[in-house]
């Protein structure tokens, strides 16, 4: 039913956290393999929770995710979990476990294949260990392996949680606000971090995002959300003012 | 919607219920006060006991140390075994207990179990425990058992509950399983906590177990109960230097145990730290939580 190079098809998704009040009133988008994909929209419009149905940490109230040749929203308790395995995803306020070091931090991200049991006693592949250092060094933190999260900047912290996500493997990867705690020039850098790892691992990325800028200037396809749906969906180029003011609605802001 | 004047100024009023409290406190205290019969003429007589048991303590008498030494040597064996034996059950107890992670049916019956063995002091315990399995020790660890699950599985469950959720998100959304959420998310954020009840419940236990000999559950209480009877004052006063040191050393070792887990200093780290604060007052601390 889906196009050839369709990776993620969200169909008529539908979410109220108390009934009668929806937040998802009907939200339909397909995303292609290597695309990057950002999602802007006001504050309370849903874009967070969007985000967090395709991997269920909010249950959906009804739709469907077409993901990988199955509908998330239908999986149950072990095949969900091994769905996750195969969507990583960076928060926006890097949600590392502050205690623990960078390695142990990028190691979480094979959690879901290594027993819990393995995990306490820290007893990862070889191979995983391998690649922990490896990203390590891509995301710029080359010697911050034994350094623990919570003596980490935030722009450093946000590094070590694309590495952990990245750790994964994933099929897709989903960034709630991930510059949003940043400062401008740590933001630019961050994304452009994130959108060159994905784009060197053909995983497709979808960011939510406050920074219309940002947006235009790493997205190469921008959704625009208002009341819970989608109202705009096209290449940055198309993103005009009067696409603008449908989605954030008004116009003062602009000038 | 518009807010009156009256409106504004009623958030500044002072509750009138809190005031009616502290007042019946007041007058609960002074009546209670006046129950207790408290005269200068008794208090009199109770400093000059006192001036005269003081005396009679000195100096300690160390020639019974055979005696001494046994029922210390069996407290520190309550202690212990009653708070090793109290930390393996908290620990999953407690973390059943914690609301945040576990389902309304598991965690009341755990809370229950927690508050229960709350609801009575150590003594009270080691008097049923007494009946129950008969003099000596026992009795004592058994009771110091219970004290150690109601005290470290309460405050296990409350860290449990404290902790930060987003941690706990960002690993389940890698696909981790139940166990591996609580391995790599949950404990790492309560194990240093954990550590630190564990080593205060060692030291009240310490503090405990040279108490419930005093109704047969073993340990030095015993014989320092008898030696109180006998009137034995220098006994006694040898007795209580001793468990001083006893409590003292087990203060240390604390310490040094919450110095080790929680800071992650080494023992040379350790030693020069102590080499050097000798006679400095220790610095105040904002930065870490």
């Amino acid at each position: 039913m889906s196009a050839a190079g369709t990776v993620l098809s969200v169909r008529h998704l539908c979410k109220s956290y108390r009934a009668g009040q929806p937040v998802l009133t009907d939200v339909n988008l397909e995303v292609m393999i290597r695309s990057i994909t950002a999602v802007i929209g006001p504050s309370g419009t849903g874009k967070s929770t969007l985000i967090r149905c395709i991997n269920r940490l909010v249950e959906p109230t009804s739709g469907s995710i077409m993901f990988e040749g199955t509908d998330l929203v239908r999986l149950r308790r072990r095949e969900l979990r091994e769905a996750r395995r195969r969507v990583g995803m960076v928060f926006q306020e890097y949600n590392l476990v502050e205690r623990l070091t960078v390695m142990e931090n990028l190691l979480s991200g094979r959690l879901g294949y290594v027993s819990a049991w393995k995990a306490w006693r820290r007893s990862f592949p070889r191979e995983d260990i391998e690649r922990a250092f490896e990203l390590l060094n891509i995301v710029g933190l080359e010697g911050f392996a034994d350094a623990r999260a919570d003596s980490l900047s935030g722009g450093q912290r946000q590094r070590v949680g694309i590495a952990r996500a990245v750790m994964q493997q994933p099929s897709l990867l989903l960034a709630d606000e991930p510059t949003s705690s940043l400062d401008p020039k740590t933001s630019v850098e961050i994304m452009q971090l994130l959108t060159d790892i994905a784009r060197d691992r053909g995983i497709p990325v979808i960011i939510n995002m406050h920074d219309v800028g940002l947006a235009r200037r790493f997205a190469d396809r921008i959704i625009g959300m208002a009341g819970g749906c989608v109202v705009f969906d096209a290449v940055p180029g198309l993103l005009a003012d009067d696409a603008l003011k449908k989605i954030y609605g008004g116009e003062d802001w602009m000038h | 919607m518009v807010t009156s004047t009256a409106h504004r100024l009623a958030v500044l009023r002072p509750n009138r219920w809190a005031r009616l409290g502290a007042l019946l406190l007041l007058a609960y205290v002074v009546y209670a006060t006046a129950q207790m019969d408290v005269s200068w003429e008794r208090v009199a007589a109770g400093l000059h006991n006192a001036a005269h048991f003081l005396n009679r303590l000195f100096p300690p008498n160390f020639s019974r140390w055979e005696l001494l030494s046994k029922g210390l040597l069996e407290s520190l064996e309550i202690a212990v075994l009653a708070s090793t034996l109290g930390i393996v059950l908290s620990l999953p107890l407690g973390f059943i207990a914690a609301r945040n992670l576990m389902p309304g049916w598991a965690s009341w019956p755990a809370r229950l179990v927690i508050v229960s063995a709350r609801s009575f002091h150590p003594v009270i315990v080691a008097i049923v425990f007494v009946k129950a399995v008969g003099f000596g020790a026992l009795a004592g660890i058994l009771a110091l058992t219970v004290a150690s699950i109601g005290f470290i599985g309460k405050l296990f469950a409350e860290a449990i509950e404290e902790i930060s959720l987003k941690q706990v998100e960002a690993v389940r959304a890698t696909g981790a399983s139940f166990m591996g959420i609580v391995a790599i998310a949950v404990l790492p954020q309560v194990f240093a906590r954990f550590i630190g009840f564990c080593t205060y419940q060692l030291d009240s236990n310490l503090r405990n177990s040279t108490m419930v000999g005093i109704v047969g559950a073993g340990g030095i209480g015993g014989t320092l109960f008898a030696a109180f009877q006998r009137f034995d004052y220098d006994y006694v006063c040898a007795i209580l230097i001793s468990i001083i040191a006893l409590i003292m050393i087990g203060e240390m070792v604390a310490t040094y145990v919450r110095a080790i887990f929680i800071d992650g200093m080494t023992f040379a780290e350790m030693f020069h730290r102590r080499l050097s604060a000798l006679g400095t007052r220790p610095e105040r601390r904002f930065d870490d939580e």
